[in-house]
């Protein structure tokens, strides 16, 4: 791509209008990337509506909100420690996302050793916090907390509760299974063997904004 | 920036924003744990919230390194979000008004 790197020495706001304007690829970046790109804005939107309809029932409700802190919290000898559980969660899942930039990291070195390791254990990482999603839903539907009502107040905390950390959930489950899936992929040589290791990068993608959208709703599901 | 190697950074950009990422989660626990309130409390998770997520979408994902082009597309139609995100706060605000009106007295 000569003509690609002749605009990469423009100004910036000149690159954005040779590059959208100049009768070629827009994006110079792989096409699975840009792809993966479009695929996480559409998963914006999806996460936001989620989000904006529990501000909405939270809004609207004449009942008062259950206290998440106090919801949260765990019996931690013989000491209640509010939010516990969703911090643990949160650091592993800070964790995975590092253990994954470093594994897009390495992928580039074309070490695959410490690729596949580091994937492997962002996977572990994943399947640990969805257990830990699964003891923390096991406990509240145990209390009584149902889409339709709860012990505690607005009945809304149930929906918005089982729809939204599901669903966050549901990813982080699916995308164990992809990166166990690229992971297979870079220990038998199979990126080695096309002489790159961009799909790395991108199922990198997936698994930081899987964390980018629990940063949100531990803020505004958790804390608020 | 996108040679035919991708992207690489030096392992100590990464290694240092995962443990600023530890750091701001820590942070955003506290305002719970000490039970702060009000604007104070709103305005620091925010601010946490932000931070957290910038960093991750601008290193981890690399963002900060892509062409302007993709940086525009990616980042510029979520903003229309916030249009939602307002209507949406206006009409709950109604309801509970509309709902306090016709259900209490």
């Amino acid at each position: 791509m000569a003509h690609d790197a002749e605009v990469a020495a423009l100004p910036p706001l000149r690159q954005v209008t040779e590059d959208f304007a100049s009768d070629k690829q827009a994006f110079s970046v792989p096409w699975g990337k840009a792809m993966m790109w479009i695929f996480l804005l559409s998963d914006t939107f999806i996460f936001t509506c989620f989000l904006t309809s529990y501000m909405n029932v939270r809004l609207s409700t004449l009942v008062p909100w259950p206290n998440p802190s106090e919801v949260f919290s765990l019996n931690i000898g013989g000491q209640d420690i509010p939010l516990i559980l969703i911090a643990i969660m949160t650091f592993v899942l800070i964790t995975s996302s590092g253990t994954m930039a470093l594994a897009v990291n390495y992928g580039y070195r074309r070490n695959r050793r410490y690729t596949v390791l580091l994937m492997v254990a962002t996977a572990a990482l994943g399947a640990t916090f969805v257990s830990m999603q699964a003891f923390e839903w096991t406990k509240l539907i145990l209390e009584g907390v149902r889409p339709w009502g709860n012990p505690w107040g607005a009945p809304q905390f149930g929906s918005a509760f089982f729809m939204i950390t599901g669903f966050h959930g549901l990813h982080v489950s699916a995308g164990v299974i992809y990166l166990l899936t690229v992971a297979r992929r870079v220990h038998n040589g199979f990126y080695e063997k096309r002489g790159s290791y961009e799909t790395v990068e991108i199922a990198g993608l997936y698994w930081h904004f899987v964390d980018l959208v629990w940063v949100f709703i531990f803020a505004f599901f958790y804390l608020w | 920036m996108s040679q035919a190697e991708g992207q690489q950074h030096p392992l100590k950009i990464y290694l240092w924003i995962w443990l600023l990422l530890f750091v701001l989660s820590t942070f955003s626990y506290l305002v719970d744990y000490f039970h702060l309130h009000g604007m104070l409390r709103w305005s620091l998770i925010i601010i946490f919230m932000l931070l957290k997520a910038g960093f991750i979408v601008a290193i981890f994902m690399h963002m900060a390194w892509e062409r302007l082009a993709l940086k525009f597309a990616i980042l510029i139609p979520p903003l229309c979000l916030l249009i939602l995100i307002g209507f949406m706060a206006i009409e709950g605000d109604y309801t509970f008004l509309t709902r306090g009106t016709a259900f209490l007295r």
